[in-house]
């Protein structure tokens, strides 16, 4: 059970909760939901497949862990480059004007398609595998034999390093957000806009520490979604829907509730699909043992599950779970 | 320029641009481009109907073509006497039991209003019981199903009816599921009728991909029958050889175009129809009602006008659109193929194409599909000319020139982001804007 369920709800709940941090920042301070969220990721991605790449060409790697860990920043700096520079060339334009939320919200499909195109464009449709050092932090045979269990329980490398950082980041981030001065800045931005530029915060500061904060979040997300799974253009798209449910059964706008909002989506998606075959075979008696699977759902409808519990949120909490405080 | 030559000037160089590809390429290249822009103008309109006149972002245009594409092959396709045998029965009693308990939650939901907590437990105990029961009936019911000949059926067919008849039960379809969206998500703010449209677009696809017992899933349902003649037939008649040899042309190109042009009058008929409706819609005192609650929801609100109920009616009738525009597309290719929905194609190109054609006016939005979809096609062979011009001076073998012209095709992507920018930024107005009335 934990080898199917909880180990990967865990790593796929933290990189839902990266990226639903930074549709949550985004929407905390400027006030739109960003379709572009999931190309930014990607983007992020394919700059650290690219680094990843040139490094292992040159014969450099971190032995047992992923080379892609210390092509990582290069990628978060290069993401960042383009959150700044997208919202030099695009949002800043439309923030003077003061246009509607939903104005932003097409302008963020049209760089969704851009984004979407240069990435294809740059390292092509197919699937990329960029993992690369130890596979298995802990081999189902080498589990059995430490415990004496007749169940295995496998680690993957990339899940505990995805879960670790993810760690890092959230702690990193609730230090940013509630110590420094940046930070409250951007908390107090994103509660009364008015009442902070009064007492002199610059918004075109807090909107860049936004966007920066954002790209890195989203980097290290795709990259880590990639490490996991495999890099894919288009799964991206795909992952757009989760996001944003994890951010809004949080309450969009709280990143606490994000991080909350993913690990909700990710159990609820494993759960609602596993196959619970070999647990009724545990706990019935025996002979009682069900025939079929035993799901749910089937696991194609993974991804309908984020969208049951964002409605079943949307219809009985539309502020989510977390509500009242933002960021 | 008055509005009347712009217009004019304007449809005149998109002929002008479809004449061009008919003499360069081919006729049956230009024609093809055609009846595709034909529908797209008519999915552009039922996107123009609920975001021109009532400011509603309805991200799930793919979801309801699907629905429309399923219309096409519930209607159409001959029935499997052998599937429903095996299991039909079976299934659709499951399938009443699940909606009876879909009604018996309702019933529950509405009556325990003053219960608290207990209201949500006893609801939900209900719809889990009632999926309990349904899976119950419904699984060897679709085991039996998919296993009749799945190579040839497995599934249960259609009506058998004629396809045209199914362009409008597509729109009831996508009427159906609009309802059920915006009953869920008008009430709430804009963004998320946005999200909840995504998501559930994507829900119906992986439903259509799924359920093989309905819809053949990843399968596919081929040979669909059609409204219009088959070339086989049209090559053997006296009167399509004549013409042919009088107009110099083989054959088998000529019954081709034939086939293409019946379908174009079909399809063109269909949006003079739905424009007709759209404009009489937007000029009479309803669409008067329609514009003022986009503008100023809370001065309409206050004028008496029910905001929530008008939106839900706008959303379901722009929908219902999609969904004819689906069913015909499905009726075009011929065949149903649920994996080649993608939200890109699907969704957000209907977007570009509204916003660039002019949001809130007909026309614009017809244009707008017309020139979205004819530079979607051709960005195409343009991008991999531009390629291969700006590579013309390099190496033939080297691996940049190679990569370049083998992601030439992501150029169009790239392409349309660009021009939603652009209009979005210098002409938020759209090519033929909305205009004062």
């Amino acid at each position: 059970m934990s080898n199917f369920a909880i180990v990967p709800g865990l790593a796929y709940g933290s990189q839902l909760a990266l990226g639903a941090l930074g549709v949550t920042l985004v929407y905390g301070v400027l006030r739109f939901s960003n379709f572009a969220h999931g190309e930014i990721m990607s983007f992020g991605a394919m700059a650290t497949i690219l680094v990843t790449w040139a490094l292992q060409a040159r014969g450099i790697n971190l032995g047992p862990l992923p080379t892609a860990l210390l092509a990582l920043p290069v990628g978060i700096a290069i993401t960042i480059g383009l959150c700044l520079v997208t919202d030099r060339l695009v949002y800043r334009y439309y923030r003077q004007a003061k246009t509607q939320p939903v104005t932003y919200l097409i302008v963020s499909v049209g760089l969704m398609f851009l984004l979407g195109g240069l990435i294809r464009f740059i390292i092509g449709p197919n699937d990329q595998v960029f993992n690369d050092g130890t596979r298995f932090i802990l081999k189902a045979g080498a589990f059995k034999a430490m415990t004496g269990l007749d169940q295995g329980l496998a680690i993957k490398t990339s899940q505990s390093i995805t879960v670790v950082t993810a760690v890092i980041i959230v702690c990193v981030l609730f230090w940013f957000l509630n110590k420094t001065r940046a930070g409250k800045s951007m908390r107090a931005y994103s509660d009364n806009e008015d009442l902070a530029l009064l007492s002199g915060i610059n918004p075109e500061r807090v909107v860049m520490v936004t966007w920066i904060i954002t790209g890195a979040l989203a980097c290290i997300a795709g990259t880590l979604y990639g490490l996991d799974k495999s890099y894919k253009p288009f799964t991206f798209l795909q992952l757009l829907l989760p996001i944003f449910a994890s951010a809004i059964v949080g309450g969009i706008g709280n990143p606490f509730g994000a991080i909350a909002g993913g690990f909700v989506i990710a159990f609820s998606e494993l759960f609602v699909t596993f196959a619970y075959k070999k647990v009724l075979a545990y706990l019935l008696p025996s002979g009682f043992a069900p025939d079929g699977l035993v799901q749910l759902l089937s696991t194609d409808y993974k991804f309908s599950v984020s969208f049951m519990i964002l409605v079943i949120v949307l219809l009985i909490k539309p502020t989510g779970l977390f509500s009242g405080r933002t960021l | 320029m008055t509005p009347r030559a712009k217009h004019l000037s304007l449809f005149g160089m998109m002929a002008l641009l479809l004449i061009m590809v008919g003499t360069l390429q081919s006729w049956n290249v230009a024609l093809t481009i055609l009846n595709l822009c034909l529908i797209s103008a008519i999915m552009t309109l039922g996107v123009n109907i609920q975001w021109g006149y009532a400011g509603l972002f309805n991200a799930g245009v793919m979801g309801f073509t699907a629905l429309g594409g399923l219309a096409a092959i519930v209607i159409s396709v001959p029935p499997v006497p052998e599937a429903w045998q095996a299991g039909g029965s079976r299934t659709m009693l499951g399938l009443c039991f699940g909606g009876i308990s879909i009604g018996i939650a309702v019933v529950t939901w509405l009556k325990t209003a003053n219960w608290g907590k207990k209201r949500y437990w006893l609801t939900g105990a209900v719809v889990i019981a009632g999926y309990a029961v349904m899976r119950v009936t419904v699984d060897p019911g679709i085991a039996a199903i998919e296993a009749v000949e799945p190579a040839k059926t497995g599934f249960l067919g259609g009506f058998g009816l004629p396809i045209l008849f199914s362009w409008l039960v597509g729109g009831a379809f996508a009427a159906g599921a609009a309802w059920v969206v915006g009953k869920i998500a008008l009430g709430l703010r804009s963004d998320y009728l946005a999200i909840a449209t995504l998501g559930i677009s994507e829900i119906i696809i992986y439903f259509l991909k799924n359920e093989d017992w309905l819809t053949r899933g990843v399968k596919n349902v081929n040979g669909l029958p059609r409204p219009v003649p088959y070339e086989i037939d049209l090559q053997g008649a006296v009167w399509v050889q004549t013409w042919a040899e009088r107009l110099g042309i083989p054959v088998i190109e000529a019954s081709s175009i034939i086939v293409k042009l019946s379908y174009a009058a079909l399809f063109l008929s269909v949006l003079l129809v739905v424009f007709w409706l759209s404009e009489t819609a937007l000029k009479s005192p309803w669409g008067r009602m329609m514009r003022a609650i986009r503008d100023n929801e809370i001065a309409a609100s206050a004028m008496g006008k029910d905001i929530t109920w008008r939106h839900l009616q706008v959303f379901v009738l722009g929908s219902a659109v999609v969904g004819i525009a689906g069913a015909m597309l499905t009726t075009l290719d011929g065949q149903f193929t649920p994996a080649s929905y993608q939200p890109l194609r699907f969704t957000f190109l209907i977007w570009v194409m509204v916003i660039v054609g002019g949001s809130g006016n007909n026309l614009g939005s017809v244009i707008g599909g017309f020139v979205i979809w004819f530079f979607w096609i051709e960005a195409e062979p343009i991008g991999l000319a531009l390629m291969d011009l700006i590579t013309a001076g390099m190496d033939p073998d080297s691996a940049l020139r190679h990569h370049l012209m083998e992601n030439a095709a992501h150029m169009r992507l790239m392409t349309m982001g660009l021009v939603l920018l652009l209009a979005l930024r210098f002409a938020p107005q759209g090519l033929i804007p909305e205009g004062k009335r």
